[in-house]
């Protein structure tokens, strides 16, 4: 099936099987492989993208879904520069692998852009949806405390 | 501007970093090549049993499908998976073959790769395959084992595969005389390393150059491709292993797999590259699981307090083979049950019992954390029995500095004597009680507040580190000034390239951000060694130490001819070689690359160690407890970065207590795996331990390497379960609750509450 949809503030067009998950045609069709696959059942939270804003795991979404949808994956979060919330990620020594990262990136982008005073439980509550393997998530959740700031100042990026 | 020494010590933002976060890492399952099929694996579904057939007809018959590999596609003898460490021979009959060859032993165990367009199509031909398998009695568990009804090796003769023993002193003699002997059994669950990247592989064959390139190679790239090309009858030379970004390893990944042959093998059958990445089902019955043990354990002391022995019977539940470096674990159990406290006379065997569940391997402290929860345990029950406070019997035994360097017990069949190289095991603990305020906290110990009743422990550790024989760098300096430093350490994720461009900064007194660091890639160096036994910062670190010091003596020849004096006349300052006043940047000397290769030999393990504290609270009605407060203090020698330093820290820790409250890979009665998801198997998440504070110490430089540096990945995790079962028995002391079996999930605890309340007041 041919699917059209806004991909990070592209128009893009894909040729999908109707069981293709958007994860496999970000991935496999559009090669935007940020967009990380470390579950496929839905509970890692890797895969976590944004669709009109809000964090979705592209895992259980289906490609066709996306039609005429905006689509935001890290890779269209930030331009040259790390946005606040990656940099705060780097200082903070949020990530080790960096395979996760992604996901949470996504997601803490999404809630912090709805909520940007979350305090620091809401911010474990929203992020508790996603794994990290390596980090303890103590500096993510540092990280995410940080970069609100920038979200109360610039409403995100 | 003076470089010299600036880097090392400092909390560097990482390098890696700048890629990872806007997900332009590239991990195996971002490679592609131009024209590449894809391979799915069927796999076992059967824990034991003979393969009567395999029908791949109709799977051929799909559209799409290429090619359905079995084990008579693989060669006249299936080949088997040699171990990377411990290769006793006794071990061979415990190989596994690289696909299942006429036996299957585990549910997941590999039985034929399907090759076709898309996997996609690859996973749909998987239901085509007819697989036709006797079934056989199941060895699900360590009853079965013993009973011997069924055989997973029957030339073998016994479901027993090796036994280790660690000794030292005279254990009988000394347990006849002891004052105080006290016997327990202990068990500690199956679970594994899990780390979040699946595993893949991309291989391309190239037939015209001879030439085999396999890209998702980590950890051991070079014995892997030695074995890879061993066992397709290649050169060495014609395998090259590709480690592209890694998303955690922890032990487990990296270790040479059936799909390190699979794969490789079915690009060179097909003559097209292959592609192959794991789901997380497949990870949870194919990558390595790990602890798995049940003791039996005697401690003995004098009626004062001091320790004198430990004796005991480990059954550590290996699954179906014996894997690359399946006898670490059980080694471990038996060799490193008395941590950093004296024992004078220790005779503990480990068995490792093979049963029809996925095979085991290290994940990290293997071995140490089954035996930390096993023996702190242990002393805090004699602290109980000898009416001894335990912070101050723990004290009293811990090894002095006095005493170092303090061998370990020896271990037989295969020897690996070691001994605590260096530290003040004394200072370490009371800096960990003092950060701790554990005086302030124990007023809360046995109270009820809330409906949760608090409880204390604590406890000390060391973490081996740094096993040789050697790690290989090869330093390039270019025209122009820049320094790439190529490496036989491999990442895992941990922040290699940037501690390592600390080092060589400070090595070669050049500006950081001038040096780059290639690693992990076997066409980088001739002999690399990898990622583990938390090796890379000492090992890699140290043959750059020793690279540096060669590429300066090359600079000073080069400096020379330039000058018309003599090396040693030259000095090195500022990226600069001076002779009297006159100076020349090091990116000027030459026109082709300067380059050396360097190696750095060492056999002695560092030990780290430490003591960490924690105060839970434990609700006897649910089960369930809060972790309120964690601190770890560990002497690391040297810290090349406080920040990753501290990352791997807290990580640990909270492995080590999903290991102790969470994880467990539970199989029933017919070796069938129940928890094969992220849903049925439960890792800890932001919201579950959110007080853990860390300090890392540099009192006492490692003796045996020029950094003075120790591995430090590992140490968090190794004492949590123990501490966890101890700080639960403190607070339901009025119950006299004695947590002997990880997990402590909230059934378990509420079940022991519920049976102690029924003692201490039957109804």
């Amino acid at each position: 099936m041919q699917i059209e949809f806004d991909l990070n503030g592209n128009s893009v067009k894909a040729d999908v099987e109707p069981r293709t998950t958007l994860a496999d045609c970000i991935r496999n069709n559009l090669e935007q492989t940020g967009t990380h696959l470390a579950c496929e059942h839905g509970v890692c939270g890797a895969c976590t993208v944004l669709v009109n804003g809000e964090a979705v795991r592209s895992c259980l979404m289906l490609a066709v879904q996306a039609e005429n949808e905006k689509v935001v994956t890290v890779e269209g979060l930030s331009g040259d520069e790390l946005t606040p919330l990656q940099a705060a990620f780097r200082k903070h020594h949020a990530l080790q692998c960096g395979f996760c990262t992604p996901g949470f990136i996504t997601t803490a982008h999404a809630l912090l852009s709805h909520e940007p005073d979350a305090d620091e439980e809401r911010i474990r509550e929203v992020l508790s949806g996603n794994l990290c393997r390596c980090s303890g998530y103590i500096p993510i959740v540092e990280a995410v405390l940080e970069a609100r700031g920038s979200y109360r100042n610039e409403g995100g990026k | 501007m003076k470089v010299s020494n600036s880097y090392i010590g400092r909390p560097m933002e990482r390098v890696e970093d700048l890629r990872l976060v806007r997900g332009a890492g590239t991990y195996v399952a971002d490679v592609n090549r131009p024209n590449q099929l894809y391979a799915v694996i069927l796999r076992s579904s059967t824990a034991h049993g003979i393969i009567k057939s395999i029908d791949t007809e109709a799977a051929l018959a799909l559209e799409g499908v290429h090619a359905v590999l079995t084990a008579k596609d693989f060669g006249n003898a299936v080949p088997r998976i040699p171990l990377r460490l411990q290769p006793l021979p006794q071990l061979e009959t415990f190989h596994q073959p690289v696909v299942a060859d006429g036996k299957v032993r585990y549910v997941g165990e590999p039985v034929a790769v399907v090759i076709a367009d898309s996997q996609a199509i690859a996973e749909d031909a998987l239901e085509y395959v007819g697989l036709d398998i006797e079934s056989l009695a199941p060895v699900a568990n360590r009853a079965h084992a013993e009973a011997k009804k069924s055989l997973l090796f029957e030339e073998h003769g016994s479901n027993v595969a090796i036994t280790w023993k660690a000794f030292r002193g005279n254990a009988d003699e000394a347990f006849k005389t002891a004052d105080y002997v006290r016997r327990e059994r202990f068990r500690v669950q199956r679970h594994a390393a899990m780390f979040m990247e699946p595993r893949g592989f991309v291989a391309e064959w190239d037939s015209a150059a001879g030439k085999l390139t396999v890209w998702g190679a980590a950890k051991t790239a070079w014995y892997n491709r030695r074995t890879l090309a061993a066992q397709l009858g290649l050169d060495v030379e014609a395998v090259d292993l590709v480690e592209v970004d890694v998303g955690g390893g922890f032990g487990s990944r990296g270790e040479f797999y059936p799909e390190d042959f699979l794969i490789p093998a079915a690009a060179k059958i097909v003559g097209r590259p292959v592609k192959w990445i794991e789901d997380r089902r497949e990870h949870m019955m194919s990558a390595n699981h790990a602890r798995d043990v049940e003791c039996e354990v005697e401690f003995a002391a004098t009626r004062d307090g001091k320790f004198i022995g430990l004796r005991g019977q480990a059954w550590c539940d290996t699954g179906a083979y014996v894997r690359t470096n399946g006898s670490v674990g059980p080694r471990n159990v038996a060799q490193y049950m008395s941590g950093p406290y004296c024992f004078e006379h220790i005779d503990i065997k480990s068995s490792m019992l093979t049963t029809n569940k996925t095979p085991c391997g290290t994940y990290r402290g293997p071995g140490r954390y089954e035996t930390d929860f096993i023996r702190e345990r242990m002393i805090d029950l004699a602290a109980q029995d000898l009416k001894i406070d335990r912070v101050e019997l723990r004290r009293r035994n811990l090894v002095a500095d006095a005493q170092m360097p303090y061998p370990l017990a020896s271990i037989t069949p295969y020897d690996s004597s070691t001994e605590l190289d260096s530290g003040d095991y004394h200072a370490v603990f009371d800096r960990c009680l003092r950060e701790f305020n554990w005086e302030e906290k124990s007023k809360l110990r046995g109270q009820l507040i809330d409906g949760y009743y608090h409880g204390l422990a604590v406890g000390s550790f060391i973490e081996g580190g740094a096993a040789g024989p050697k790690e290989e760098v090869r330093l390039v300096l270019e025209p122009g000034g820049l320094l790439t430093v190529y490496m036989g350490s491999s990442s895992v994720g941990q922040g290699l390239e940037t501690i390592m461009a600390q080092i060589a900064a400070d090595a070669m007194e050049i500006s950081y951000d001038k040096i780059t660091i290639l690693h992990g890639s076997t066409s980088y160096v001739k002999d690399g060694y990898g990622a583990y036994h938390s090796r890379s910062t000492v090992m890699g670190g140290s043959a750059i130490l020793v690279g540096s010091e060669k590429l300066k003596c090359l600079i000073r020849e080069k400096a020379a001819a330039h000058f018309g004096c003599a090396p040693g006349d030259v000095s090195l300052e500022d990226e600069q070689a001076t002779f009297r006043q006159s100076s020349i940047p090091f990116g000027e000397l030459s026109e082709e690359p300067l380059e050396i290769e360097a190696e750095f030999f060492n056999k002695k393990y560092t030990w780290a160690y430490g003591t960490q504290a924690a105060h839970v609270a434990v609700d006897p009605g649910t089960g369930h407890v809060k972790v309120l407060d964690y601190m770890s203090v560990e002497d690391v020698g040297r810290m090349i970065n406080p920040l990753t330093l501290h990352g791997q820290a807290l990580g640990s820790i909270v492995q080590g207590l999903g290991g102790a409250f969470l994880e467990h890979l539970v199989y029933d009665d017919e070796g069938q795996l129940l928890t094969g998801s992220f849903a049925d198997y439960l890792m800890p998440t932001a919201s579950d331990f959110p007080k853990i504070e860390s300090i890392t110490l540099e009192l006492k430089p490692c003796p045996n390497n020029p950094l003075g540096a120790k591995g430090a990945g590992e140490g968090g995790l190794i004492p949590v379960g123990g501490l966890m079962a101890n700080a639960i028995a403190d607070a339901l002391s009025h119950l006299n609750v004695q947590p002997m079996e990880l997990p402590l999930s909230p059934p378990r605890i509420w079940q022991l509450a519920e049976d102690a309340s029924a003692e201490v007041s039957p109804v």
